[in-house]
């Protein structure tokens, strides 16, 4: 199975999660357990990059959002970070593009908070 | 009318689901030639009809074990004008009348639900599709039409 990268860097305060790769049921659990993890830890302002995504499907938006609700249950925020039409489509498909806060780059999500 | 039929039958489990994204697109780049866009849309329909697959053979609640004779198989049909995919399981089946109980996308309370994503999709991204599902299995069908290649200008 071809791994999921996920890569942590701060910025300004944000923990900024970038992913690569596929997102699907076999990956989508490493991508949970980074989140719920950073979470743990108190991170309250996490972005997830995902401008190296090849795919993303239902599963990995299921993750998303659980993960923006943990957040949002701790007063924080978490946003995303994507211009890849690909991608971007089936955000757009499930009515996600209104739940998220979705930048055009790390910058642009890291400023907004 | 010419039918080219594909037939891959693999393992009821997660990792094997990049595999079949990746021959299901390449089989959609065959003639006849579906854009980038619809072969993506193809990858996504497939990948969430065998992640339903895997959860409802791994939930078949009949005291045994997911075995490696479960089994998920992916059928792609083409003809000159469409791309049909066709996935097979064998698990428990589910309701497919029960996603009319979830509330709308945008409805704040829709964010307590982080799954049934997976069917709006596939009804939204295919150009026709069916769900039928029982105790034995369920069967998922999606079709998307070629757009009508632009008449060339050789005689």
């Amino acid at each position: 199975m071809i791994e999921l990268g996920l890569d942590l860097t701060e910025r300004d305060g944000w923990a900024v999660l970038a992913v690569s790769g596929e997102v699907d049921v076999a990956t989508a659990p490493r991508l949970r357990e980074r989140l719920v993890g950073l979470v743990g830890e108190g991170r309250s302002r996490i972005v997830v990059d995902l401008e190296k995504v090849d795919f993303i499907d239902s599963t990995g938006l299921g993750v998303l959002v659980g993960a923006l609700k943990r957040v949002r249950t701790n007063d924080g925020d978490l946003a995303l970070v994507c211009t890849g039409p690909r991608i971007l489509k089936v955000f757009e498909i499930t009515g996600l593009t209104k739940v998220f806060a979705i930048h055009r780059s790390v910058d642009e999500a890291t400023v907004a908070g | 009318m010419k039918v080219d039929v594909i037939v891959l039958r693999v393992p009821a489990r997660p990792e094997y689901l990049a595999l079949v994204r990746m021959v299901v697109a390449g089989t959609a780049r065959i003639d006849p030639l579906l854009d980038d866009e619809r072969v993506d849309d193809l990858r996504v329909i497939v990948s969430e009809a065998c992640t339903n697959a895997i959860e409802a053979t791994h939930s078949r609640g009949d005291g045994q074990e997911a075995s490696d004779l479960d089994s998920i198989q992916v059928e792609c049909r083409l003809t000159a004008s469409q791309v049909e995919v066709i996935v097979v399981d064998g698990g428990r089946g589910f309701d497919p009348g029960h996603l009319g109980r979830l509330p709308p996308i945008t409805d704040p309370s829709r964010l307590r639900i982080e799954r049934g994503l997976g069917i709006p999709l596939i009804r939204a991204l295919a150009d026709e599709s069916s769900i039928s599902s029982g105790p034995d299995g369920t069967r998922v069908q999606a079709v998307l039409q070629v757009a009508p290649r632009p008449p060339t200008d050789a005689a």
